[in-house]
């Protein structure tokens, strides 16, 4: 979406500059010529602003139609996740509270984690973040994600991870002094390298945390608007 | 390019231009514009805070309505009287509108000290600007609104001071065309806060 | 009206009779309290530059010592960019377009003596002198300034124990800030007023410069827009100083709300700076390009629209702030809607060009040069404003080099070029041209490599606020970009010398002006360089618009709007 809506205004761009560069050079003064008296008041003489002006205004409602979908997509509406995670943003850190197998928080088998998120490849996973705090934004660039979080709401956000690896969260709004150092590491594991991970932190259980049970599950979202 | 201010020949006009508006009204209106922005934009976070809690609530009852609303009879009056030096001052009745200016101005005080009483009837009882957030709406509209007002009673006693036997004719009226203005305003935005912060928290 | 009474004969005189404090300290005269404007400004543009020089080679270089400063720590990187952008927008471009320019020009070129209210006047400046200073003294505050970003964000900008140390800088930054936009709002009274009602027999609406229509048009944003920042500033302050807690999530607040009131006057205050920038650079192009301005009606009627319609896009600041999801489509739709009549604007600037007689003096240069990149800062501004793709840049180097391409073409280079326009009017002497063709290289080439390497670190997802980058591999493809930039600002700095040289040498030492250097048409230049006290001998009438240039039939190429008289009978 970004790389299109780049290209159009790319192509504007350079043809507005074009023009205003060729007219500079076109029209230096030259010695005994007198300059056309154009005031631009009549329409035929505004035309040639105008219909410029309406391409771009159509290609502005063509670029907003587009976005539409995309913005409702990733903001509005949210795939069913296959994990849900808890988020807690501080001064200076990331805290990740997992539900364990059971898939509800607040039992005794959720975990917490500090500045390491750790999720399978190929599912939705779904945040809820709060902060402890000023309000501190979840960003990962790689996926281009980006959430504000703010202090007194939870704010959901979803995501899906389809290359393994590990990438790195950043603070997207300043948040305070070492605001630049606030670093988290999304760990995207294969699913035998998850599975594995699993039964690391819950030995007892055979299915991964949440897998059944988030389906079902909708946490509430924070006071809104 | 030796053209000089002289050779282009600028048309002499006979007389200084007239001013197509009042200067000191047309700027009181502009400067009342963006005080109306002011204290419209706390109103309207104050309306829309209460909105967003479901109302004010238990917070809200505890507003000294009927001192509220005398105080608003208090800036009726001085309206009153703010019109009539206007009055007295457009047939250059001098003594006359610096009776009424007086009048207006000691209102404006009467308003002040009743003012004072209630919010040290309101400390009295605990509720401070920290006692939770209706309060603190409370005293930053109403204490902007006070300071206001102060301002504009130190205008009139000014005023009152500065009209002479030996005033030119009009001087006074042209200045009261805009400080009444400003007076008015003053007045219209405590009708406003009145009723926003006395009548509906309570009423509700 | 009678703060200046025309004196008799000759007026300058009596004027030099006034004491040196109430001739130049203190004076009530526009034209004089617009050049304190501009030397203020100046000022605080240049402790502003310093600033950025300061963060940016830590940016480039980080973690060495910067030359004349040394090591810069993570608080100090975030004082220096919170006073950078709080300082350029607040105390260079309002001061410089506003009330240097506006105050100067606008009497000037209605035709009136000075503006409504003189003493007014003297006082605005003389407040923002006094907010300049406090904002200044809070780098020497135990703590020193603010840290929180020069939009100030709550919760961090509310409690101290969010920022350690902050309490007094946090306070003053708020303070100074307020006293900022009363000064504004005073000077907004002054030209509202002087432009309707102090104008010229003959100078209908219709007749005005279109630079006093953008002056008119920011200084209505300004005053409709910044009530309710204002009322938010005073409860910062309480929350801050007394205790409340209207920002605070703990006592029940939303921390949105400070973000909603900040940017519902943010957003119309960047057209308040884009306006009367855009505004020199309409006076300028006429008049080097011996043509009028195109669609004169087109350019006064899109402002007005632009101007309404900036009120109702600020919350494209806030896409990805955890407000509701729903409101970022209408914000975005009318957000991309007000490129429409910004297209207009400038396309008719560019068809001024259009079989003009171009002469690329200085003036012209920075007025081009201000086009050329402003259009590159609206159409940056549309992946901004629409809400999908903002997601990934937003508080990325994107949305910087966004605003810096627009804010700073309309301050700054649209600035230069009107200083070196109106600088024989303001100081009866002429600048040196080839030395501001220098300058314009140094600023333009510098300002453009500072500013497209940071789209570009933008694009590659580097977000902004971040004093060491190192902490994130992502980052280090990035790092060359960030040298280069500021590379790119050396070079600004160092162009900046021959301009100061220029300026103040020109001051005192430069070529007598005509009054009419630039055969130009409108009022000001149809008196004296620099005009008398009372800026006209007589009051001019007026009889045509500003742009009658290369009119067939007429012999010069030029038609002053004033009337002209046949016989050269000596005037005044």
């Amino acid at each position: 979406m970004l790389k299109l809506i780049i290209y159009v205004v790319g192509t504007i761009f350079v043809l507005v500059e074009g023009t205003l560069l060729a007219f500079v050079i076109l029209y230096r003064r030259r010695k005994g010529e007198r300059a056309a008296f154009v005031r631009g008041d009549s329409l035929r003489q505004l035309s040639w602003v105008l219909i410029p002006v309406v391409i771009v205004a159509f290609l502005d409602v063509a670029i907003d139609v587009m976005a539409k979908p995309v913005w409702e997509l990733i903001k509005e509406q949210s795939p069913p996740p296959g994990l849900t995670v808890k988020l807690a943003a501080l001064q200076f850190g990331w805290e990740f509270t997992y539900p364990g197998p059971d898939g509800k928080f607040g039992t005794p088998d959720d975990l917490v984690q500090t500045t390491f998120l750790t999720v399978p490849a190929g599912q939705v996973i779904r945040l809820l973040m709060t902060s402890k705090d000023v309000i501190h934004s979840f960003y990962v660039p790689q996926l281009r994600l980006r959430q504000d979080i703010i202090p007194g709401r939870e704010i959901p956000a979803w995501f899906e991870a389809t290359q393994p690896g590990k990438y790195e969260i950043a603070c997207s709004q300043l948040c305070g002094i070492s605001h630049f150092a606030m670093k988290g590491i999304l760990r995207v594991l294969t699913p035998d390298e998850y599975k594995q991970w699993v039964s690391q932190h819950w030995p007892k259980s055979g299915a991964g945390p949440g897998k059944s049970a988030s389906g079902a599950r909708s946490s509430a979202t924070g006071k809104e608007g | 390019m030796a053209n000089s201010a002289v050779e282009i020949g600028i048309a002499h006009a006979p007389h200084e231009v007239p001013t197509s508006f009042e200067l000191g009204k047309l700027g009181m209106w502009v400067f009342l514009a963006g005080e109306t922005m002011v204290f419209g934009g706390l109103m309207g976070v104050f309306i829309l805070v209460g909105i967003s809690h479901g109302g004010w609530g238990p917070d809200g009852a505890h507003v000294n309505w009927l001192l509220g609303a005398f105080n608003t009879l208090i800036l009726f009056t001085s309206s009153l009287t703010a019109a009539l030096a206007q009055g007295a001052a457009r047939v250059q009745d001098s003594p006359r509108a610096k009776r009424y200016l007086s009048a207006t101005a000691l209102l404006g005080v009467l308003f002040l000290v009743i003012k004072g009483f209630e919010y040290a009837g309101d400390f009295r009882d605990g509720f401070t600007p920290l006692a939770a957030l209706f309060w603190s709406f409370y005293y930053v509209m109403t204490g902007l609104h006070v300071l206001h007002l102060f301002a504009g009673i130190v205008v009139l006693f000014g005023l009152m001071f500065m009209v002479t036997p030996r005033t030119p004719a009009g001087w006074l009226e042209r200045k009261l065309k805009y400080v009444c203005l400003y007076w008015y305003f003053v007045e219209a935005v405590w009708v406003f806060l009145f009723a926003l912060v006395y009548l509906a928290p309570t009423a509700g | 009206m009678a703060e200046t009474s025309p004196e008799a004969v000759p007026s300058t005189e009596a004027h030099e009779q006034m004491g040196f404090w109430q001739r130049y300290l203190f004076s009530v005269d526009h034209k004089v309290i617009g050049k304190q404007y501009l030397f203020l400004g100046l000022f605080m543009g240049f402790v502003g530059v310093g600033l950025s020089f300061i963060f940016r080679w830590q940016l480039a270089w980080p973690g060495t010592a910067v030359p004349l400063w040394g090591k810069v720590t993570a608080p100090q990187y975030y004082e220096f960019v919170t006073m950078h952008g709080t300082i350029m927008v607040f105390f260079v471009a309002m001061p410089v377009l506003l009330g240097a320019f506006g105050n100067f020009l606008i009497p000037l070129m209605v035709g009136a003596r000075d503006m409504a209210f003189p003493r007014l006047n003297a006082t605005s400046f003389w407040t923002i002198f006094v907010g300049s200073v406090l904002l200044l003294l809070s780098f020497f505050v135990p703590g020193g300034g603010s840290r929180a970003g020069w939009t100030n964000y709550v919760p961090l900008s509310d409690a101290s124990k969010y920022l350690p140390g902050t309490y007094w800088g946090g306070n003053l930054w708020l303070i100074a800030v307020a006293i900022d936009f009363a000064s504004v709002l005073m000077g907004g009274i002054n030209f509202l007023t002087t432009a309707i009602a102090m104008r010229a027999p003959g100078m209908t609406i219709w007749r005005m410069p279109l630079l006093v229509w953008e002056e008119l048009v920011a200084s209505v944003l300004f005053m409709l827009s910044v009530g309710p920042l204002i009322a938010g500033v005073v409860m910062l302050l309480f929350d801050r100083m007394v205790g409340t807690g209207f920002f605070l999530p703990d006592k029940g607040a939303d921390p949105l709300l400070w973000q909603h009131l900040f940017w519902f006057f943010g957003h119309p205050e960047v057209y308040v700076v884009a306006v009367p920038g855009l505004g020199i650079a309409m006076e300028i192009l006429p008049v080097f390009s011996r043509k009028p301005i195109f669609g004169y009606h087109a350019i006064v009627w899109s402002t007005l629209v632009a101007g309404t319609l900036s009120f109702t896009i600020w919350a494209h600041h806030m896409f990805v702030s955890g407000m509701d999801p729903t409101l970022a489509e209408p914000f975005s739709v009318t957000t991309v809607a007000i490129s429409v009549p910004f297209a207009v604007i400038l396309f008719c600037m560019i068809a001024t060009l259009w079989r003009g007689q171009i002469t690329l003096s200085t003036p012209m240069l920075f007025a081009l040069g201000a086009l050329a990149n402003f259009i590159l800062g609206g159409v940056t501004g549309i992946p901004l404003g629409t809400d999908a793709s903002d997601i990934y840049l937003h508080d990325t180097y994107f949305v910087i080099a966004h605003f810096h391409n627009t804010l700073v073409p309309a301050a700054i280079i649209a600035g230069f070029g009107g200083i070196y326009y109106w600088f024989p009017k303001m100081f009866g002497r002429m600048m040196n041209d080839a030395w501001g063709k220098v300058h314009f290289i140094f600023t333009w080439v510098g300002f453009n490599m500072v500013f497209i390497p940071l789209f570009l670190i933008g694009l590659g997802g580097g977000q902004r606020r971040i004093y060491m980058s190192s902490v994130y591999t992502y980052y280090k493809p990035l790092q060359p970009l960030h040298v280069i930039a500021t590379i790119g600002l050396i070079v600004i700095i160092v162009g900046q010398i021959p301009f100061l040289v220029n300026f103040f040498m020109s001051m005192f030492r430069g070529a007598k002006a005509p009054a009419n250097p630039w055969n130009a048409n409108t009022l000001e230049w149809a008196t004296d360089s620099p005009p008398p006290h009372e800026n006209f001998h007589a009051i001019p009438t007026v009889v045509r618009g500003p742009y009658e240039y290369s009119v067939p039939g007429m012999e010069q190429d030029w038609a002053p709007q004033a009337a002209a008289v046949e016989s050269g009978a000596a005037q005044g």
